[in-house]
């Protein structure tokens, strides 16, 4: 194989009494994708700006293509490009004059910079609105101009910061696709995300990060068979039913509940799959005598992937032990408000997908 | 070495002309940077010329005296604009993209100072010109004038990467912008602009005479109508020399290491 593309070991970052990064280790093998997968505030984006060589590790190493991030900052500077949480474009530029701007800075002249930024306003479907000031562009064109902006050189190395966050379906299948061909064309890439669902299309392996440390890492699969497979779901008519609700599916061999913002949820995980479960536990609750509006099975999601590896009672890390009450505040919040909304039952299915 | 440089000239001239398209793209601030300047000369020539003239040497009028004296109280405001365009473009993400990319790291920095310093020289020759329509008049010569414009141009050059520093540590465009107003307002007001330093009290005087922007205004007058020039000329060298060996080392490393 190739070898790695980006080597981390032990890097912390403090802001004041705040640990951003609690000794990190991350390696990235050259021409793959590896997906920083977390919650808002778990350190992704400071890693990724520690790799940029924007931010200097208080303590720890990492280099990139064998170049040290803080001693080689200006050679790594050559072989990466980053595309950070807000789009880094210049609103009161057109497109293409941000694109002409960047492509001289990474030092193309004149005539081959206009050449690019034509090619890749083509390629990112914004051909239209080339010479308009990116302050009129949707969310969705403001991340394929600073995408593009990052390709103006083919970069070895491209870092993304949370790409899709806020954007509507359709302008994340297009960030995905040139994602994709970027890779094709031998680019190594580490992306970060908050979804699941996005870590699982384009990365090749995931490295879940909460609190400033990596707690686990695998590829995709990996992970979700560590939360257990499929999910059972059901949505109590009378939310006192629950603890009879939960007895009457512990008996058909479901997990422990996870914890939930409302009485009337009910996740377990299910020991088997598909519509033989499904029936079980129908009959169940039936059997009970125990009302349902809803009751459905689901792929995991990053709320369960979380909720497994960061509920444990105890904390690995030492970080303040938390119950599963104050569990709930911290994490069910962030992903309530970023990832898919449990609102509508009907749509749970596709529960893993931002949108 | 050279080659070193030549980047960061040419990242430096880049990034200036980026931000000279930003100041045609905002046809307020365009407006309103144009009329200010227009409405001080107009208003304190005659507002103040008047009151000030009887304490002015004999056979000099108020105009002649305030136009050199304005374009520097003008320069100075301006100056702070750096602070707030630098915290600005902090703000947004561009800045980081500018990080991380392999461009000069100075780049950034000169490119805003420099499109500040274009913006300066054009509002100096807009004053010049509506000073002219009222009756100033440069009295010593073209050279004299030109060196003049100078003086003022190379003094805000130099109060613009103070103000680049005060961009790179304040929280944000609004604290930028106060803590610029604080330093500069004493500053311009505590100096020969407005009016001869022997009619202010004595301790203000000992302050307006060791003042930069005194040694600024009496250079920039003598050269635009006549007086000692070479005394004041060589203090306004050895400030903008200083400031700049200290400001511009300072602010890079501050830019480096941006959190």
């Amino acid at each position: 194989m190739t070898g790695n593309a980006v080597e981390a070991q032990g890097i912390v970052k403090r802001f004041g009494p705040t640990v951003a990064l609690g000794g990190v280790d991350l390696a990235v093998e050259e021409g793959s994708v590896l997906g920083l997968l977390g919650p808002n505030g778990a350190g992704k984006t400071t890693m990724v700006r520690v790799l940029a060589t924007l931010l200097p590790p208080d303590s720890g190493s990492a280099s990139v293509f064998g170049q040290d991030v803080v001693a080689q900052a200006s050679q790594v500077r050559e072989s990466i490009a980053l595309t950070g949480q807000f789009a880094a474009i210049d609103e009161l530029l057109t497109g293409r004059e941000n694109l002409r701007m960047f492509g001289r800075l990474f030092r193309l002249d004149r005539h081959q910079a206009a050449r690019r930024a034509d090619e890749l306003l083509e390629r990112f479907d914004l051909a239209d609105a080339g010479d308009r000031t990116a302050r009129t562009y949707s969310g969705g064109m403001r991340r394929r101009l600073d995408l593009a902006s990052s390709l103006l050189t083919q970069p070895r190395m491209l870092f993304l910061d949370e790409p899709t966050t806020g954007l509507d379906p359709r302008s994340r299948i297009q960030i995905w696709d040139a994602i994709r061909d970027l890779v094709r064309e031998g680019t190594t890439v580490l992306l970060t995300t908050q979804y699941l669902e996005e870590a699982d299309q384009l990365t090749d392996r995931i490295a879940v990060i909460d609190h400033g440390r990596v707690i686990a890492e695998g590829t995709g699969d990996e992970l979700k068979d560590s939360v257990g497979g499929q999910m059972i779901e059901a949505r109590l008519t009378n939310p006192s039913d629950r603890p009879r609700a939960i007895e009457a599916l512990t008996h058909l061999g479901c997990g422990t509940p996870e914890p939930s913002p409302s009485e009337r949820e009910l996740t377990l995980s299910a020991p088997e799959d598909g519509i033989t479960m499904i029936e079980a536990a129908a009959h169940a609750l039936r059997e009970a005598d125990i009302p349902v509006s809803d009751l459905g099975l689901r792929r995991p999601t990053l709320d369960d992937v979380f909720l497994t590896l960061t509920g444990a009672p105890a904390t690995e890390d030492g970080a303040e032990p938390t119950t599963d009450e104050q569990h709930l505040q911290r994490h069910l919040p962030v992903s309530r408000a970023d990832a898919p909304s449990p609102e509508d039952p009907g749509e749970r299915e596709a529960a893993g997908a931002p949108r | 070495m050279i080659a070193r440089l030549g980047w960061t000239l040419r990242d430096g001239y880049i990034v200036a002309g980026r931000n000279m398209r930003h100041f045609m793209r905002q046809p307020q601030l365009l407006l309103f940077s144009t009329v200010q300047p227009i409405m001080f000369v107009l208003l304190f020539s005659y507002v103040f010329g008047g009151a000030i003239g009887g304490s002015l040497p004999d056979g000099v009028s108020y105009k002649d005296f305030l136009l050199p004296g304005i374009l520097i109280q003008s320069t100075s405001f301006r100056a702070t604009q750096t602070a707030i365009g630098l915290s600005e473009d902090m703000k947004r993400g561009v800045i980081d993209r500018f990080r991380s990319m392999p461009m000069a790291r100075s780049a950034v920095l000169a490119g805003r100072t420099l499109a500040d310093l274009v913006r300066t020289i054009f509002v100096i020759a807009l004053m010049i010109g509506v000073g002219y329509a009222i009756g100033f008049r440069f009295e010593e010569g073209v050279p004299s004038a030109i060196a003049s414009i100078v003086v003022v141009a190379a003094f805000g050059f130099a109060l613009s990467w103070i103000f680049a520093y005060v961009g790179l540590i304040a929280k944000g465009p609004e604290a930028a912008q106060s803590a610029g107003f604080v330093a500069i307002f004493p500053l311009v007001f505590a100096s020969s602009i407005f009016v001869p330093v022997d009619t202010m009290p004595s301790f203000l005087q000992s302050i307006a005479d060791v003042s930069p922007v005194t040694a600024t205004a009496d250079a920039a007058r003598a050269l635009a109508i006549g007086g000692d020039v070479w005394d004041p000329l060589w203090q306004v060298m050895a400030w903008v020399g200083g400031i700049l060996l200290v400001f511009v080392p300072l602010c890079v490393r501050k830019y480096r290491r941006l959190q």
